[in-house]
Parts: structure tokens; C-alpha cells; sequence
């Protein structure tokens, strides 16, 4: 009894000497340390700009400053026009983006499984990838008319390889460890997928899905600017007319709001959830 | 060593309550010219309840062998029974499950065997205190130092419930000091269990401090040469003179296994 009391002290020694202290920092440091090189980033961006218009290199009525473009933004958002555009989009967008997640995750499923699959059209899948969803529009018109269904098949086309291909590249990248692992403890049938595929293959997935939403919110812009359907408001069609009407404050508003909204889905969805996963499996290093 | 053509070889008679009896396995991987003979004919009993350590230089076929016990490759000739007994397997590495906290990933392994929730949540209390992580069930695999992900492993293996547990190297990745205390913590695990170990490892030292048996394999291909008998009481000691110097007369021998191949 007294061994085995020697023992566990042993053990919870080294087990102390062994565990890393956690440092709990304060909030607003964190919030802080995280906030002061975007702020210094933005205002460098704005700098630079309104540097650009002092120089007179453009007449004010082609490139307004950041004062005039800002304050055209904040006289869109008292607008109800406005928010039906930016809904319709984004209605736009996040249907696409799911169509595009449940075709492409099939897809990158089938593949992933099959060596023959992979071999006819693992190669098409990076080669859709690269092609610029633009080209895709004509095509589009085509079949489609000018309809909510050329928008959505554009993005689907867009989105949808990026997606396959990242699940794809997750569960290439299973250690083969985890899998015996899985496979010594039992795991078949469902249980299986859910408890040893989807989780060791979910960074790369992931990834995919956040490359995939960049990849469908360019398609979404292109097609808005492409194919306007007449009663539908969207963030595409203003950016369209206050070109025909060198509207070039109401243009440049709209490009900030095209841009925030890239950012805020990417950073705050996408980023987060990468960032939480890489965390919870200590990928993630210092510097991010 | 193998029996002239037409001649039954003689084999052992199974032990009375065997826990695993390897009768004439073999095993080659490739073909053709590039294949190796990983096992040749390889015999082995182990007794219930028993700790047998199994003992060789690189090539000998250590790993294959607990490989084919455990199901996971196909045996090319032979047999293996293990009186379906439910068999657990650790590896050199931990094998955690990352996106799993420490508690999860020990829930997990009975999760797979459909056994209740109720059920698996005090087991997974029970398992984790016995390997002395009760305070760290929350934790994250990549928080914990090799050792411990290696006890979390050992708390994962045992809930599988098995009657036979298999360890590949499970301690070759640790530093001495870890390594020692782990011993003991196995040691006592298994005493107060009616489990039946193998042990690969390639530290004789180990295998003496551990194991009732040493079974020493050749290498290339993997057979059984030599078996010792552990006599030395319990609880041992890695540093004690009795290890040693039995652990001193198995080095020899295996040398001499090692020297064959340089000639």
C-alpha cells in the first residue's frame, strides 16, 4: 500500500513538471492586442487613399475621397432600398453556398472513396477549380436565361469543386494512426464516419468550405453584375446602375459594402471556426 | 528448425486455459523478389493471466506478430486463436484522437461497443483514476506529455474491456524517468487485473523488469529461439542486480541472434 502510495506521488509529480501552466490573460488585452493592427491597417488604407486623391491625379467626380465615399454609405444605410438589396444577395449567397456545400461534399466523398473516381475525375475537380467562374456566365444565360437559376448554377460551379477538393485533401491527410486506432477499437458502420472520418478529416474540410464561400461570393458579384432580373434589388445591380449613372460615390460605397460583407462571412464564420478546431488539436501556433 | 518433408512437426500441446495459441504462423509481405519473410512458422502459447514479453532485434517480426493476433492483417498460413477473448491494442504512439478531450476519447472506445451512457461515464471515471488522470479529464490530448497520453491510451485500451492486451513499444518513445514509473504503474494495473499481456518491446532490460516469460524471436525471418522464465518477485525493479543480471544473459543471446545476420 505504502509502494503504491509512492507511486502516485511519482506520477502526479511528473504529471506536474510535465503540464503546461495556462496563463489566463485579461480580456481587454486580448481584444486589444487583436484590434490595434487592423485599426492601424485600415487607417494606413484610408491614408494612402485620401493621399491619393490631394495628388489630383483624378478629378474628384471619377475618385471621391474616403469622406465623401463614408458618408454615402452611412445615407445608404437610412435606406430601406438598400437592405432589400443587400438581403436579396445574401439570400442569394448563402443558397448557393449550401447547394454548392451538399453537391461538392458528395462529390469530394465519392472521390475520396474511390481510386477509380479519382483517377477519371480527380484532375477535372482541380481543373473546374481554377477556371474563372466568369467564363461560366455566357453559358449560364444560355440555358439558364436570365434567371435566379444562372446565378445559382454559376456559384454552385464555383464553389462546389473547392469544397470537393477539400474534404478530398482532409481525409488524404488522416495520420494512418487514427485509422488503426479507429479500426483496433471497434469502430464500423456509421459510427465509423462520424466518429473517425469526419472529425480527422474536418481541418481540410474546413479549409475547403472557406475557400469555397471566397469562390462563390465572387461568382455571386459576377453574376449580379451579369444577369439582372428585373423587381429583384441586389447589391450587384447598385453597384450597376451608379456605374450608368457615374454615380462614382454610390459606387465605391457599394464596392466597401461588397468587401465588409467578404470579410465579416470569412473572418468571423469561416475564420473562427477554423481557428476553434486548430486550437482544440493544438495546431494552431502563437502568432495567429 | 522446420520438420523434414513428411514428418508431422511437433508442436507443444496448448497449455490448459491458454489465452493465445499461435500455431505455425507465417507471414510475407510482397512478392516475388522483393518479398520478405516477415514470420516463419512461428509457435507460441500464452497462459491467461499471463505477462509475456516478446523480445528481438529490428526485422524480427514483433510487430506483425501482434498485428495478426489483434485481426488487423490477413495470417498467410497458421493459426491463431485466441478463444474469443476480447483483445486490446496500444501502439508506440498514443493514437488519441485529437479532436477529443481526455475523457471523450476513453467514452469513445466503449462508445464503439454500444455500451450505455450511464455505464460509460462512471466507467470512464473509474479508468482515468485508475492511471491516476482523474484531474485532467477535460483536457486536450496535445496538453498532456507523452507519457500521459500514453496512460490515457492505456485507460482507452482497458476500456475496450479486453481480456488480452496487446502493447507495441508502448513505452519506447519515453525518457527514462517516465518510462520507470509507468512499470510500475502497469505492474500494478496487471496485478490487480486477470488481464493477459504481450509486451513487444526491444528493451531487454524492460522485458525482464516486466514480463513472467521472455520469448526471444530471430530476425528475417521471425521465429522463436529462446524463452526465459522470469523468476524474480514482484514488485521489481528495472535497477535491481537480479534484472540485470538475467536481463545481461538475454543480451547475449540476442547478440548472438544479431551476430548471425553480420556474418
Amino acid at each position: 500500500m505504502v509502494a503504491s502510495r509512492t507511486l502516485d506521488t511519482d506520477l502526479r509529480g511528473l504529471d506536474a513538471l510535465d503540464t503546461p501552466r495556462i496563463e489566463s490573460r485579461n480580456r481587454g488585452v486580448v481584444v486589444w492586442s487583436a484590434a490595434w493592427p487592423k485599426l492601424l491597417a485600415i487607417t494606413l488604407a484610408l491614408a494612402t487613399w485620401q493621399v491619393i486623391v490631394w495628388s489630383g491625379w483624378k478629378p474628384t467626380y471619377i475618385l471621391p475621397g474616403p469622406q465623401e465615399v463614408l458618408s454615402r454609405l452611412g445615407s445608404e444605410f437610412t435606406h430601406s432600398t438598400f437592405y432589400r438589396a443587400v438581403s436579396v444577395t445574401l439570400q442569394r449567397a448563402v443558397t448557393g453556398f449550401a447547394l454548392a456545400a451538399v453537391l461538392g461534399s458528395l462529390l469530394g466523398l465519392a472521390v475520396s472513396q474511390s481510386r477509380i473516381l479519382r483517377r477519371g475525375i480527380g484532375s477535372l475537380i482541380t481543373g473546374l477549380q481554377t477556371m474563372p467562374s466568369i467564363t461560366w456566365f455566357p453559358f449560364a444565360i444560355l440555358v439558364f436565361k436570365l434567371s435566379e437559376a444562372a446565378i445559382l448554377f454559376v456559384i454552385v460551379l464555383g464553389a462546389g469543386p473547392a469544397i470537393a477538393n477539400g474534404l478530398i485533401s482532409g481525409v488524404d491527410h488522416i495520420p494512418p494512426i487514427l485509422l488503426r486506432a479507429g479500426r483496433v477499437l471497434g469502430a464500423r458502420g456509421l459510427a465509423w464516419w462520424r466518429h473517425v472520418i469526419f472529425p480527422a478529416a474536418l481541418p481540410g474540410y474546413v479549409a475547403g468550405l472557406k475557400q469555397g464561400w471566397a469562390f462563390a461570393w465572387r461568382s455571386l458579384m459576377a453574376g449580379e453584375i451579369l444577369v439582372i432580373i428585373a423587381s429583384r434589388p441586389s447589391i450587384g445591380v447598385r453597384l450597376k446602375f451608379a456605374y450608368e449613372m457615374a454615380d462614382a460615390a454610390g459606387l465605391m460605397a457599394m464596392m466597401l459594402v461588397v468587401l465588409f460583407i467578404g470579410i465579416a462571412m470569412d473572418g468571423l464564420v469561416f475564420g473562427a471556426m477554423e481557428r476553434r478546431i486548430l486550437r482544440n488539436r493544438g495546431l494552431l501556433t502563437g502568432s495567429r | 528448425m522446420r520438420a523434414p518433408a513428411g514428418v508431422a512437426p511437433t508442436r507443444r500441446s496448448p497449455q490448459a486455459g491458454a489465452a493465445v495459441a499461435i500455431r505455425g504462423v507465417s507471414k510475407t509481405y510482397g512478392d516475388g523478389r522483393s518479398s520478405v519473410v516477415a514470420l516463419d512458422d512461428l509457435n507460441l502459447d500464452v497462459a491467461g493471466g499471463e505477462f509475456v514479453c516478446l523480445l528481438g532485434a529490428s526485422g524480427c517480426g514483433k510487430s506483425t506478430l501482434l498485428n495478426l493476433i489483434a485481426g488487423i492483417y490477413r495470417i498467410d498460413q497458421g493459426s491463431i486463436d485466441t478463444g474469443g477473448h476480447r483483445i486490446g491494442l496500444m501502439f508506440q504512439e498514443p493514437a488519441l484522437f485529437p479532436w477529443l478531450t481526455v475523457e471523450q476519447n476513453v467514452d469513445m472506445a466503449m462508445q464503439f461497443r454500444a455500451v450505455p451512457r450511464a455505464q460509460r461515464r462512471a466507467r470512464t471515471a473509474e479508468l482515468l483514476a485508475l492511471v491516476n488522470l482523474d484531474s485532467f479529464g477535460t483536457w486536450r490530448p496535445h496538453q498532456l506529455s507523452g507519457g500521459m497520453q500514453q496512460r490515457v491510451a492505456l485507460a482507452r485500451a482497458l476500456a475496450q474491456d479486453a481480456d488480452i492486451l496487446l502493447m507495441d513499444e508502448p513505452f519506447g518513445a519515453l525518457d527514462a524517468m517516465t518510462r520507470d514509473v509507468l512499470h510500475d504503474e502497469l505492474e500494478r494495473i496487471w496485478q490487480a487485473s486477470d488481464l493477459t499481456v504481450l509486451f513487444v518491446t526491444h528493451n531487454v532490460r524492460e522485458a525482464v523488469r516486466l514480463g513472467d516469460r521472455v520469448v526471444l524471436l530471430s530476425s528475417r525471418p521471425g521465429r522463436v529461439v529462446d524463452e526465459y522464465s522470469v523468476g524474480i518477485p514482484r514488485p521489481r525493479r528495472i535497477d535491481s542486480p537480479s534484472v540485470a543480471e538475467l536481463a545481461a544473459t538475454v543480451t547475449d543471446s540476442l547478440r548472438e541472434e544479431v551476430r548471425r545476420h553480420g556474418r
